[in-house]
C-alpha cells in the first residue's frame, strides 16, 4: 500500500487516540476561544434580562445526563440570570431521568446564588432562594404531550403536588398561577422529541413565548420555527451554551468546554484534510496509469 | 366479531375526540380530557413500565441461569437496577430502614441521590460522549469531495466547526456564513423536509382514526 492510499485508510483506532489526546491536553489549557454571540441567544437573553421582578419564568429540563455537557450549562447559566433578577421560576422534568439534572442544578445554582457576585458590571448581593417562594420544581410526569396539554388547562391536573409531594396550592409562588398565561415565558431545554411538543401541544395551542435550548444535533432543526416567530430563541448545543454563559458574564462548564470542542474541530478537520490529499492523490495516480 | 370491531370503534372515538379537543377548549370538553387522557394513559403506561421491568428481568435471568455469551452483564444490569430501586424507597433513619422516598424537606435517600450524581450522570454522559469519537471517524472517511454534492456538503461541515476560532477574522467571517447557511438553505430544506412529515402524519393519522390502516391489530 503507498502512502497516498495509506492516508485514505488510516485505522480508526489512530482516529479515537489522537482525538483522546487532544481532549485531555485541552482540558490542561486554559487560552479562551472567542464566543461570538448569535441573535438568535441574544434575543433569549434580552427577553430575560428586560422581565421585571417577581415575574415568572418556565423552565422545562427535558433532558438526561447524556446531554449534561451542552444542555446543563444552559440550565445553570438561565437559573441564576432569573435568581439574581429576583424573578420566580416554575422548573418542570419531562424527560425519565431530567428530575435528577434538575434537582442538582436547583442545589447548586442556589448556593451560587448566596454569593455576592458582579455580572455585566451590575453587583447583586447575595441571597438565599426559598423553594415555593422563589421557584417551584413540579417534577416528572411521563407522557409529555399530555402533560403540556394539561399545563395549558391548569398546573393542578398535572402536577397536584410539587417534586417533593407539597400540594402546589400550598406554595405562595403558585398564588393565582393557573396555567401559562401567568408566566412570561417557556424555555425547553430539550434533547430529543419533547421540542417538537411544546410546539404543537404547547405554543401552537396556548400561544405563549416560546425558546429552546437544545443539542447541537438538533439546533439545525428549528430554524423554521424562528423564522415563523413560533419561537423567540435558539440556544444550540455547546456553543449556544457558551454563548449565554458570556452574555450572563457568568463563566461555566460551557466555556471552558469550548476549548476541547475547538481543538477537536481542528483534528477533525486535519483528518479530512489527510484524507482529502490521500484521495485526490490516488485518483490522479490511477488516471496516469490509464485506469 | 366485537374481537375486531370493538378495537377500531375505541381507535375511532378516542382518535376524533383527541383531535376535537385540541381544536375546541370548551370547559366539557377539557373536563372529558383531564378525566380520560390524563388519567387513563398514565395508568396504562404503569402497566407497560411493569410489563417492561418484568421482561427485562425474565431476560436477564434467563442469560445468567443459561450461561449465555456475555451474562456477566446481566448480573450487573439486574444488581444496579435493584439496587437503585431499594434505595429509591427505603432510607436510613437512625437505625432503622424506612419506607419512603420523598418527604417535605425534600429527596431523603442519601445513597439514591448519590447514586444518581455520581454513577449514573457521569456513567450515561461517558458514553454519549463516546459518540464524538466515532463522528471523528465517520468525518474522516466520509467527508471526501468525490463530486459537487458531496463537496457542498464538506464546505458546509468546514465552515460549522470553524465558526468559532481564535484566528482573527476567520471566527466572524464563518460565523456569519454559518449564520447564513442556518437561516437561508438549511431552513428552506427543513421547512419543506417539516410540511412533507406534517401531511404524512395527519394521513396516517386519519388512516388510523378510519380503520384503513390496520397494522396496530398485528394484522394488515
Amino acid at each position: 500500500m503507498d502512502m497516498f492510499a495509506k492516508m485514505m485508510a488510516l485505522d480508526r483506532r489512530w482516529v479515537f487516540l489522537t482525538l483522546a489526546i487532544v481532549c485531555v491536553v485541552a482540558y490542561g489549557l486554559t487560552f479562551e476561544v472567542p464566543i461570538l454571540i448569535n441573535d438568535e441567544v441574544q434575543s433569549i437573553y434580552n427577553f430575560i434580562d428586560t422581565l421585571k421582578p417577581g415575574q415568572i419564568v418556565f423552565i422545562a429540563v427535558d433532558y438526561d445526563p447524556s446531554n449534561q455537557a451542552e444542555l446543563q450549562p444552559m440550565l445553570y447559566a438561565l437559573m441564576e440570570q432569573c435568581f439574581r433578577k429576583d424573578l420566580k421560576v416554575i422548573i418542570t422534568a419531562l424527560s425519565q431521568n431530567g428530575p435528577g439534572m434538575a434537582d442538582q442544578a436547583i442545589r447548586d445554582v442556589s448556593d451560587s446564588v448566596k454569593l455576592d457576585r458582579t455580572y455585566n458590571g451590575v453587583n447583586y448581593p447575595g441571597r438565599t432562594v426559598e423553594r415555593g417562594k422563589d421557584y417551584v420544581f413540579l417534577g416528572y410526569k411521563p407522557y409529555p404531550s399530555l402533560i403540556i396539554l394539561g399545563m395549558g388547562q391548569n398546573f393542578r391536573i398535572p402536577f397536584p403536588t410539587d417534586y417533593y409531594g407539597t400540594p402546589i396550592d400550598s406554595l405562595p409562588l403558585m398564588k393565582g398561577v393557573i396555567n401559562y398565561d401567568q408566566v412570561a415565558c417557556v424555555i425547553s431545554l430539550a434533547a430529543g422529541n419533547i421540542a417538537d411538543m411544546w410546539i404543537a401541544d404547547g405554543q401552537g395551542r396556548y400561544n405563549f413565548k416560546l425558546a429552546f435550548g437544545l443539542t447541537g444535533v438538533m439546533g439545525a432543526d428549528y430554524y423554521p420555527y424562528l423564522s415563523s416567530k413560533q419561537i423567540f430563541g435558539i440556544m444550540a448545543g455547546q456553543y449556544g451554551a457558551a454563548q449565554y454563559e458570556k452574555l450572563t458574564d457568568n463563566k461555566g462548564m460551557a466555556q471552558d468546554g469550548m476549548r476541547i470542542q475547538l481543538l477537536a474541530h481542528w483534528l477533525i478537520i486535519l483528518f479530512i484534510i489527510i484524507g482529502n490529499i490521500g484521495f485526490f492523490a490516488s485518483r490522479r495516480k490511477l488516471k496516469e496509469q490509464g485506469k | 366479531m366485537h374481537k375486531r370491531q370493538l378495537p377500531f370503534i375505541l381507535v375511532f372515538i378516542f382518535g376524533a375526540f383527541m383531535a376535537v379537543q385540541y381544536f375546541m377548549p370548551h370547559e366539557s370538553s377539557e373536563f372529558i380530557y383531564e378525566f380520560f387522557a390524563l388519567d387513563w394513559v398514565p395508568i396504562i403506561g404503569i402497566f407497560a413500565l411493569a410489563l417492561g421491568i418484568w421482561s427485562l428481568i425474565k431476560v436477564s435471568w434467563d442469560k445468567i441461569k443459561h450461561r449465555r455469551q456475555d451474562w456477566q452483564y446481566s448480573v450487573v444490569l439486574l444488581a444496579g437496577l435493584f439496587t437503585i430501586i431499594f434505595f429509591g424507597f427505603f432510607v436510613k433513619v437512625g437505625e432503622h430502614w424506612e419506607f419512603r422516598f420523598m418527604t417535605s424537606d425534600g429527596l431523603q435517600s442519601y445513597m439514591f441521590r448519590h447514586l444518581f450524581d455520581y454513577i449514573v450522570i457521569p456513567g450515561q454522559a461517558t458514553v454519549f460522549s463516546l459518540l464524538a469519537f466515532y463522528i471523528a471517524s465517520a468525518s474522516y472517511r466520509a467527508f471526501r469531495a468525490r463530486n459537487l454534492l458531496a463537496t457542498l456538503l464538506l464546505s458546509a461541515a468546514l465552515i460549522m466547526m470553524l465558526r468559532f476560532s481564535p484566528i482573527p477574522g476567520l471566527g466572524e467571517y464563518m460565523s456569519k456564513t454559518a449564520t447564513w447557511l442556518l437561516n437561508v438553505p438549511n431552513l428552506a430544506a427543513k421547512r419543506a423536509i417539516i410540511i412533507g412529515i406534517g401531511l404524512g402524519m395527519v394521513a396516517t393519522a386519519m388512516k388510523v382514526v378510519l380503520g384503513i390502516e390496520r397494522g396496530y391489530m398485528g394484522k394488515g
